[in-house]
């Protein structure tokens, strides 16, 4: 038996660690993947609070008709920031910084296959957040264009501050370090594997990172070009996007949707994956096929890049191009419930154990939905006519976004933790923060969906007294408050237990994947032995070699 | 090791849509200035066409670089990779007489979207031949030091890779703006 466990081959020269050096430096100085990847987790739960508390400020000011709490100036601002941070520099470094700690664990492999590289991806993304943040400092302030900064707005003479300028070289430094990070996942996926870790038995969330790695390959060189050309713009006078210059206003859109359609999917292909390890270990059966959520995975990828001008549909591109846009849009509709069903089929007939993460795996499938129908719904050119930048819009993504990738961020928090830190987090104050969560987010952005019918348009900094909009309005905004209550009771859950939580041990759920086969937090070279890989679940087939869950063989 | 070609290869992946983006951006507005400078009236094919002869025939020599190593010959891998380190010297030796030129009958990035487009385009290849020219002038340094014992190495195959990718992608850019307007 033993002799049939692989060793992992040594590394040339140790990589520096905390392990051997304490202090700031050793963090700065790392190149360990897990060092790496808390710092992400820990940056991104600091722009959360950012992101989080510029929103309370936006639903503050939205409270009541006629408020006059913010400035118009200052409510551009704000939305703006708060759009870019949890886009760029929280929902995305979160799952990458997930992915750079848990992938090399999943697949049995010592590190990233460039240590060096991931360290300066991480550094990219910290400093081009630093550069976006700077700009609140500046005489002229934050960028204050909307999260797409559509020309020729965000262009002389609409915009002579320099707030766009921030915002384009804050997010171009963080979008070459999310390339980099893009092209370290695929390599180490494809080159790091341990013996008996086949394609077709790597964990779906190495799957989904493997895709949403080739999308960030892929698509943000889409959106660098279109950064460059906007600083052209900006500071050499170049005039892409002018259109009183001969440039064209709708060229920026094409471009940044082009980047922008696909960076959807970079947001919930991760979550997806997160969402498949937790629903099966706490349901304690294998996932339904496998295969079909794997595949969806590639065919949501392949189809995410055809689909941008859905966001255009107002632009007037002409039938022929709102049809096609229309139709491919929809056709997303198909793979992503075909992982809905799946998750669902997991779930039947299963012991389902509800500790916090499968609480927050479980809402997910629910918010995730709601999200998912009302895309389908404006993915419908006369729908979108109807709904377009009104309030609708807003509670769509919202529930796509906050309902489906930040639920499964929560879900991979309370999962995971104990991996990282070797202790459990509080199961009281998680499902205070769960219940919460839930109230709080379906309080602040259901009544938004009625908003948006009724014809409140997003992006305006106040509104006029119209009927149940004062009260709707009021609604949503203490559902914000009571979110941001439940924001702190995360961080607090997060606090206290990484200094009383209880020990977690090695395998505190009972998992099966290789992650949990090491100490909790892994050691250095995270494994002094891997388990042999003979199947999806090398854990479970390790604690019973007689019932090996080879493809065709029954659920248990 | 795989990993570094491998690597070098989806990143030339990810910098083709960079390019391709670029290129798509001249395209869209090819026809679309009426008065000033356009390509046809202010570039010289000619001399851009021949000032190109010098880089794709660099693509040649560092694949004969390449060889060399193969065949454990070092110093014509030196000679080879000095060759191509001149060619792609002398291309942006033309590229910046061809922007000069244009610049001191003031057109500009900013003059109208065909300065726009093309300094762009051609100033972001040149940058990327720049690049190359650096890291093939650390492979110099290296194989003078004598790093490459040879048969095969990661650095030179990489290196190598990047600039026939810059070699490529100019193929493209020559014909979009050169040939294009003027066939």
């Amino acid at each position: 038996m033993s002799s049939r466990i692989p060793l992992v081959p040594e590394n040339a020269a140790p990589l520096p660690s905390l392990k051997e050096n304490n202090g700031l430096l050793a963090w700065v100085a790392s190149v360990d993947h897990k060092q790496i990847g808390i710092m992400y987790l820990i940056i991104t739960l600091v722009y959360f609070l950012l992101g989080g508390l510029e929103a309370l400020l936006i639903r503050i000011q939205l409270a009541h008709p006629g408020n006059d709490f913010l400035t118009p100036e200052m409510y551009n601002q704000l939305f703006t920031m708060h759009g870019t941070t949890m886009i760029f520099f929280v929902v995305m470094p979160f799952l990458i910084g997930v992915g750079v700690y848990l992938l090399p664990l999943m697949i049995g492999a010592r590190d990233m296959a460039f240590p060096r590289l991931n360290a300066l991806s991480f550094w990219l993304f910290f400093f081009g957040g630093i550069l976006l943040y700077y700009s609140f400092f500046t005489q002229s302030g934050a960028p204050d264009v909307g999260w797409f900064a559509y020309s020729p707005l965000s262009e002389k003479p609409f915009s002579l501050n320099k707030g766009p300028t921030y915002w384009a070289l804050g997010l171009l430094a963080s979008g070459i370090g999310s390339v980099a990070s893009g092209l370290n996942n695929v390599v180490t996926i494809l080159t790091m594997r341990t013996p008996g870790m086949t394609m077709r038995r790597i964990p779906l969330f190495v799957w989904m990172i493997f895709v949403t790695s080739l999308l960030l390959i892929f698509v943000i060189p889409i959106i660098t070009a279109a950064f460059a050309m906007m600083l052209l713009d900006s500071l050499l006078g170049a005039t892409f996007f002018t259109p009183a210059h001969g440039g064209s206003a709708i060229l920026w859109q094409h471009f940044f949707w082009g980047f922008g359609h696909p960076e959807v999917y970079i947001l919930i292909l991760p979550a997806f994956g997160i969402i498949s390890e937790v629903i099966p270990v706490f349901s304690r059966k294998p996932i339904y096929g496998y295969e079909f959520v794997a595949a969806s995975t590639v065919a949501i990828g392949l189809l995410s890049l055809g689909v941008w001008a859905h966001h255009m549909f107002a632009v007037g591109l002409g039938n022929v191009a709102n049809a096609y846009f229309s139709l491919a849009s929809m056709l997303i509709a198909i793979p992503t419930g075909v992982k809905v069903l799946n998750w669902v089929a997991t779930m039947w007939g299963g012991r389902i154990n509800f500790a916090t993460p499968m609480l927050f795996g479980t809402a997910f499938i629910i918010e995730f939905v709601i999200g998912g129908l009302t895309g389908v719904a404006i993915a419908s050119v006369p729908i979108d006519w109807v709904v377009t930048d009104s309030y609708f819009i807003v509670a769509h993504f919202h529930y796509a976004i906050f309902g489906g990738s930040v639920f499964a961020i929560f879900a991979g928090v309370y999962y995971w933790f104990p991996k990282f830190t070797g202790r459990m987090l509080s199961e009281t104050l998680g499902k205070w923060h769960f219940w919460l969560t839930v109230i709080g987010f379906n309080m602040t952005f259901f009544v938004q969906h009625f908003l948006g019918v009724m014809g409140m348009p997003r992006r305006t900094y106040t509104y006029h007294d119209m009927p149940y909009w004062g009260s709707m309005n009021l609604l949503s905004t203490i559902g914000a408050l009571i979110l941001g209550l439940s924001a702190i009771v995360f961080v607090w859950n997060i606090l206290v237990s990484l200094r009383n939580g209880k020990p977690a041990g090695d395998n505190p759920w009972n998992a099966w994947t290789l992650e949990w086969a090491t100490t909790s937090p892994p050691a250095v070279e995270n494994f002094e032995l891997v388990p042999p890989v003979r199947g999806r679940r090398p854990l479970w087939d390790l604690a019973h070699p007689d019932q090996p869950d080879e493809p065709g063989a029954k659920i248990v | 090791m795989a990993n570094n070609r491998m690597i070098v290869g989806f990143f030339i992946a990810s910098e083709s849509v960079f390019f391709l983006m670029l290129i798509l951006a001249y395209v869209n507005f090819h026809n679309s200035v009426t008065d000033g400078p356009t390509a046809v009236n202010s570039l010289n094919p000619v001399v851009t066409g021949i000032f190109s002869l010098f880089l794709f025939a660099s693509s040649f020599t560092i694949w004969l670089a390449g060889k060399s190593l193969r065949e454990n010959n070092h110093l014509m891998l030196k000679v080879w990779i000095l060759a191509t380190i001149i060619l792609g010297a002398v291309f942006i030796f033309g590229q910046g007489l061809e922007w000069s030129g244009l610049i001191e009958k003031n057109i500009t990035i900013s003059r109208n979207v065909f300065g726009t487009t093309f300094f762009t385009l051609t100033g972001f290849h040149g940058f990327h031949v720049c690049v190359g020219l650096i890291m093939l002038s650390l492979l110099l340094g290296l194989a003078l030091a004598g790093d490459f014992k040879g048969p095969k190495s990661d650095a030179v195959e990489c290196v190598s890779l990047y600039w026939h990718f810059v070699d490529g992608v100019w193929v493209v850019v020559f014909s979009v703006i050169y040939l294009w307007a003027f066939l």
